[in-house]
């Protein structure tokens, strides 16, 4: 037969746990313990203040440039699947899986304040600092998952990227290796529905992004990415088999970008409030928040005291901050760990600024 | 010792690194099975495995972002570019992370790996397969591009790039993968990486060059010794970067007279900071303007022109009796 139908088997799956009213389909109930359901409602408040607070110090000049995360609060739930041995290996959204893993609020205003120090992530810590170039980690944590299994370690590589980031080769590049060589990868895609102005129409033209795992032949699986408990199930399952050997998952969290793509972006100019607000109404807090109350894990008096130990963690971060850039930098480190060794030449340089700032000094 | 040739050279660097060491892996396109397109890695996978010799798929940033996974996990991958002419792909890669991550993360993280690529004309190849571009890579702060010239210093600095705690620029001049054979210990050697050597010394004028084009450099230093009675002193750099002008801007102090020799096109190349240097450090001892033998600032041409494009050694000559005469 010279022309005949290949069986192949197409399925993406949609999930969702929790609807916006905060109701929750008992079949599908993740079964997550009532203290680690507090502590995510918890990290993704604080993701929330905190957030709040950068986009006021940022007004205030006290920082530069930043990308607020509201509304990407549930990522949380995958970050939360992860073991201290596993690495997280984040894009510039994921301040809340960052935090969730342990890095300190100081080292995030340091970065956003122009400072090094946001990357030194403090040994035992498996997070990398944050990447920029969009798509271009999602190598790393292949390389990661391949480098865990030659050494028979049962750890996995989460990467985050964004729905513009599966528009660059890299993303692809990183997919088929994975496949190829069932790497312990999980590839965490927060579609927001925008790349700065490009709406996720625009970046690609497959109904969903979630499907792009099937040219790999990988499961690939979309989770309403505003629902903390399905991004928590849905990241388990795709652990738990990179953990046992069965490689690669892509997952697509549909979710939105409540705020702009940075300080320095308006988006008045591409996009209407009223897909704004339609977001609004699947805040991803509001709606866990309603399911807790509802479970009479939280109550008002619970969720006021927990605002107020939040927003004091966030101002006592802060103050250790002010406190530590109050100190001064030496601008001379800038010099440091650019090679294990300093080459001659480099210590030239470095001895050229040192004389130009001593003669200042003076 | 036996004598072998630089291919061989570097498969013994690699096997024995591998040998000692478990955290050390070779990747690329046809390295497994076919043992690379210039058999470079022949024999690896039936001794290590194909999980230590890995045939990746075809694409170039994904070789070198999937290596630096691995060397932020602890391992010490080598990966081949199968033609320097196809690793610009994975510049985005080794200039965005790999030269940068040891810096950006104050010393916690580091990526020891080593990217090797066969660069450079004279062995009648297609378009895309002949060119030299160390520059790009020279100009990448955190990287370090090293390049030899014999079987010898190309088996034992390669054994110190894979040892190397930083992302090494491994380049290797194909047209002398199998020009000659020299001895090479069969015991462990290595060579400092930013280091440059004198490899003839001389009194009368220094030519300073760098792998492929260190062949006629030699034979035109021989030339001018048997016949013309002048004494070239030859500096090898074999790392272009980070550089060491320490050996060259003494020797321009000596000689007064200086030729800067490369495969690459002139403007911008590793020629030009090698004259800044020794401007800035040897400038009262010059006797005349430093000269350059380089490649032109086109695309090297396909072979039936090559060369007259490569610097050869009469081109090298007429530079160094203008810099006598001067
Ligand atoms: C390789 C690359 N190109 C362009 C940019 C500039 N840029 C920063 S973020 C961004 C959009 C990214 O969109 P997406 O991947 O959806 O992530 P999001 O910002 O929505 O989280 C662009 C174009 C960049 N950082 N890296
Ligand atoms: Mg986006």
């Amino acid at each position: 037969m010279p022309r005949k139908a290949i069986n192949l088997t197409c399925k993406v799956e949609y999930l969702s746990i929790l609807d916006e009213t905060g109701k929750l389909d008992k079949k599908l109930d993740p079964s997550i313990p009532d203290d680690l359901l507090l502590r995510l409602y918890r990290a993704m408040l604080l993701a929330r203040r905190f957030d709040e607070r950068m986009l006021v110090l940022q007004r205030q000049g006290k920082i530069g440039t930043f990308a607020p995360i509201k509304g990407q609060e549930a990522q949380v739930g995958a970050a939360a699947v992860l073991e201290p041995g596993d690495w997280l290996v984040p894009s510039f959204r994921e301040m809340p899986s960052e935090l969730w893993r342990g890095k300190s609020m100081e080292s995030v205003l340091f970065t956003y304040g122009g400072y090094n120090e946001g990357g030194y992530i403090p040994e035992g810590i498996n997070n990398l600092p944050v990447s920029i170039p969009v798509g271009s980690q999602t190598l790393h944590a292949v390389g990661l998952g391949y480098a865990m299994k030659y050494r028979g370690d049962k750890s996995v590589a989460m990467v985050f990227f964004g729905d513009g980031a599966t528009s660059e080769g890299d993303f692809h590049e990183a997919m088929n290796f994975a496949a190829v060589f069932r790497t312990p990868t999980v590839f965490m895609c927060q579609n927001n529905h925008w790349a700065i102005s490009v709406p996720r129409s625009r970046q690609s033209h497959s109904k969903t992004l979630a499907q792009k795992a099937l040219a790999y032949d990988m499961p690939g699986i979309q989770l309403d990415g505003n629902d903390v408990l399905a991004v928590y199930a849905g990241a388990k399952e795709a652990v738990d088999r990179a953990r046992s050997g069965g490689g690669p998952t892509l997952i697509e969290l549909v979710t939105y970008r409540m705020s702009m793509h940075t300080t320095a972006d308006d988006p008045k100019k591409y996009r209407s409030e009223k897909e704004v607000e339609e977001w609004e109404k699947r805040d991803p807090i509001v709606r866990f928040e309603k399911y807790l109350r509802g479970r009479n894990l939280l109550t008002d008096a619970g969720v006021e005291e927990m605002d107020e130990d939040v927003r004091n963690e966030v101002r006592e971060a802060e103050e250790r901050w002010l406190e530590q850039i109050g100190k001064g930098v030496d601008p001379l480190d800038m010099f440091d760990h650019a090679y294990a060794e300093m080459p001659p030449s480099l210590r030239a340089q470095k001895e050229e600024l040192e004389r130009e700032l001593s003669e200042k000094k003076r | 010792m036996p004598k072998i040739n630089m291919v061989q050279a570097i498969n013994l660097a690699l096997s024995q690194e591998m040998e000692k060491d478990d955290s050390v892996v070779v990747l690329g396109e046809d390295v497994g099975v076919d043992g690379g397109v210039f058999r470079v890695t022949d024999g690896l996978i039936d001794r290590f495995g194909p999980e230590r010799v890995i045939d990746t798929p075809l694409a170039e940033s994904g070789i070198a972002g999937f290596s630096i996974g691995m060397a932020l996990y602890g391992l010490k991958p080598v990966c081949e570019m199968q033609f320097s002419g196809f690793s610009y792909f994975a510049m985005h890669q080794m200039e965005s992370h790999a030269a940068r991550l040891r810096w950006r993360s104050g010393g916690r993280f580091s990526v020891p790996m080593v990217l090797r690529a066969p660069y450079g004309g004279g062995v009648r190849a297609l378009e895309h397969h002949s060119e030299s571009r160390e520059a790009y890579w020279a100009h990448t702060p955190g990287l370090k591009t090293v390049i030899p010239s014999s079987p010898r210093n190309a088996r034992a600095l390669l054994v110190s790039a894979i040892r190397d705690p930083d992302p090494v620029i491994f380049y290797e001049p194909k047209a002398l993968y199998r020009a000659f054979r020299e001895d090479v210990p069969d015991e462990e050697e290595t060579l400092p990486i930013g280091k440059s050597q004198i490899v003839r010394e001389g009194k009368d004028v220094t030519l300073i060059s760098y792998g492929a084009s260190m062949r006629p450099v030699l034979e035109a230093a021989s030339e001018l010794s048997a016949r013309h009675g002048i004494e070239a002193e030859v500096i090898d750099l074999l790392t272009v970067s980070p550089m060491d002008d320490e050996l060259f801007t003494g020797s321009a102090r000596k000689t007064g007279r200086v030729v800067v020799v490369h495969e690459a096109p002139r403007s911008f190349g590793p020629g030009a900071e090698i004259v800044a240097r020794l401007v800035e450090k040897s400038f009262l001892f010059l006797e005349a303007p430093v000269r350059r033998v380089t490649g032109f600032d086109i695309v090297i041409p396909l072979y039936q022109r090559e060369t007259e494009y490569l610097p050869g050694p009469e081109r090298i000559l007429k530079a160094v009796r203008e810099t006598l005469d001067f």
